[in-house]
């Protein structure tokens, strides 16, 4: 947007051209100290909710679409984990796997139908398509009704790491989380990653270059939806449970606020508000329904006052990417 | 009693009455989405908060004043659309150069707030709205009992929907609405105030949500949560019948609310989600919507 290439400006120093990776090992560093400092399911339950809001942004952020149903792919990615790993003795790898083949499908099938409208339309379809599957996971049995599927087994990764260990369980998530990032970041910054990019900015000129865009938007929708699918199965073995909060749309207005808060198409933003946010919860927890007004103030206050979220703002003052 | 397709006639007509009452519902609540859409280009996420508000209101008017179902039913809509004003004032009018989606956003800001502070003041639980005496007990049609309310409900729907689609199609207020709508700087050139009817536009929609809301508290429980699941549904009828045509929005409105209906008797399962399968199964065939145009 402001982001205009100016020839006369002298080349960003090294510092500004280095800014993502410093940020990358600050954020890896702080991550493998964390859980000496403080509690470690905390920050397994953030880093799932961190990896869920890079995969929303990797939609909103880079291609510009809003979808307001990303709970479909969290949520059913946690309940496939979640019963696979219970019911059909899945050891954990396996039933990650199998969560996140669950959102990939869904993604599919979803995303050919939402990329069939445009804009504030496109929202819609998600959020409807979301509540959609929420009906069917209300109803249907395996998920558990109301109860949810609880008393999830942590099991024993590939045979060899016993999860039931804190510590063990926290290395796991932190590769998983290290691994989607890295994985999110390579896309943004692949020929892929550019068209898609060109497709927010301008899709009618993309269209005209020759690019089939409903096909690189389809493709971004369906690996945001793995992703989200990743996050969810992993936190289903975290948390030994999944359930009906996970599909409900409340969870795709919170990984919209994430997003929002740290910064729309920053690459560390989603990762800094999924950690606020999970923060101001856990702190608020006693003020009960307040929760509720604070975020919609939350809400209000961002798209109002800064539309470019914590991580955004910092790295237009400082004129890097962050 | 008789029956058809081997279901009792009164439980078929009955779904078809409860269908008919939903669809009353979506129909306005669609109907105030696409007249917003039309003017501020913007998505108004917190459309079912404010028909939950209507519905809290006219609750309050009754605890503290007295003032029964025939006075809130006016003076709620008005209360509601007057805090609409003071939103689009306060935070709309600063969203109309940017992308449609941070309205969207803005607006479920303001929805959660309203939720929260009807959660914390009156718990999740509903409350109770009683039926005014004067539309109390019902005709028996012979095939099936009639309460005099749902008939009220789905008469006074329907008018407020006709009347809204007259007055934006056939008069000189709606010509001027509908010419703001395709290019407001001209008409600002014209000399008619736009912003101001951008404005009043929105405090319209809102009362129109306020007024669903009204009716819908003698039937349903007035709670904090009534409004968020249905915006949703209200979301993909409109999906379903674009948002270019009041007559559409009306039409698809009520018809959903019949199909949904006749779902309930013939496969009660499938009944909270045949409208969401209605959308994409319309998307599939007809992408602009019913009654959309291809933009």
């Amino acid at each position: 947007m402001e982001h205009v290439a100016d020839p006369l400006v002298k080349k960003p120093s090294a510092l500004r051209s280095q800014s993502e990776t410093i940020g990358f090992v600050i954020m890896t560093a702080a991550l493998v100290i964390a859980p000496f400092v403080t509690y470690p399911l905390f920050l397994m339950q953030a880093m799932c909710f961190a990896l869920f809001a890079c995969a929303f942004n990797l939609l909103i952020g880079y291609v510009g679409l809003l979808s307001f149903g990303h709970a479909l792919y969290f949520g059913w990615a946690s309940y496939l984990s979640a019963y696979s790993a219970k019911a059909w003795g899945f050891p954990p790898e396996l039933a990650i796997l199998t969560g996140t083949a669950t959102a990939a499908v869904c993604g599919v099938v979803a995303g050919s139908l939402a990329i069939r409208r445009q804009g504030i339309y496109f929202a819609m379809i998600t959020l409807a398509l979301a509540q959609m599957m929420y009906f069917f996971a209300l109803q249907a049995k395996f998920t558990g009704g109301e109860d949810g599927i609880q008393a999830v087994p942590r099991g024993v990764l590939f045979g060899l790491i016993d999860l039931k260990n804190e510590m063990s369980m926290y290395a796991v998530v932190l590769v998983i989380f290290l691994a989607g990032f890295m994985f999110i970041y390579r896309i943004i910054h692949s020929p892929f990653g550019e068209v898609l990019k060109a497709i927010r900015e301008n899709e009618a000129r993309a269209i005209s270059l020759g690019y089939k865009t409903d096909r690189y938007k389809l493709v971004a929708f369906v690996l945001s939806a793995t992703l989200a699918g990743v996050a969810g199965a992993t936190k289903a073995i975290v948390l030994q449970l999944a359930s009906l909060t996970d599909v409900n749309w409340p969870m795709s207005g919170e990984v919209v606020l994430m997003t929002l808060v740290g910064g729309l198409g920053t690459i560390f933003g989603p990762v800094v508000g999924a950690f606020a946010i999970l923060v101001m919860q856990f702190k608020l927890a006693p003020i009960g329904e307040w929760v509720l007004v604070i975020q919609g103030a939350i809400f209000v206050s961002c798209v109002l006052l800064f539309r470019r979220g914590v991580i955004g703002e910092i790295a237009n003052k400082l004129h890097i990417r962050l | 009693m008789f029956e058809i397709f081997g279901i009792p006639s009164t439980a078929l007509f009955g779904q078809l009455l409860i269908g008919l009452i939903n669809g009353s519902f979506y129909a306005l609540l669609s109907l105030g989405l696409a007249v917003i859409f039309g003017m501020l280009n913007i998505i108004n996420f917190s459309h079912g908060a404010q028909y939950m508000m209507g519905a809290f209101t006219a609750y309050l008017i009754l605890q503290y004043s007295g003032l029964g179902y025939w006075p809130a039913l006016i003076i709620a809509p008005i209360i509601v659309g007057i805090t609409g004003i003071i939103v689009e004032r306060l935070f709309l009018q600063r969203l109309y150069k940017l992308d449609h989606l941070y309205g969207l956003l803005l607006t479920f800001g303001l929805a959660l707030i309203f939720e929260g502070v009807a959660r914390n003041y009156f718990g999740s639980a509903g409350l109770p709205y009683t039926v005014p005496e004067s539309l109390r007990g019902g005709q028996n049609l012979g095939f099936m009992f009639l309460p005099n309310y749902r008939a009220w409900v789905i008469a006074a729907s329907l008018v407020i929907c006709i009347g809204t689609w007259f007055v934006i199609e056939r008069t000189r207020l709606g010509a001027y609405l509908r010419a703001a709508t395709e290019n407001p700087m001209l008409v600002r050139a014209f000399g008619i105030n736009v912003p101001r009817m951008i404005t009043l536009t929105y405090g319209f929609g809102v009362a129109l949500a306020a007024f669903a809301g009204v009716m819908a508290a003698p039937i349903y429980n007035v709670s904090p949560q009534m409004g968020s699941e249905l915006i949703i549904v209200v979301f993909a009828v409109v999906v379903i019948g674009g948002m270019g045509s009041i007559l559409g929005a009306i039409i698809t409105g009520f018809g959903l609310g019949v199909i949904e209906g006749l779902t309930k008797v013939f496969f009660p399962e499938a009944s909270n989600t045949v409208i969401f399968v209605i959308m994409a199964i319309v998307l599939l065939v007809r992408p602009a919507g019913l009654f959309g145009r291809r933009a």
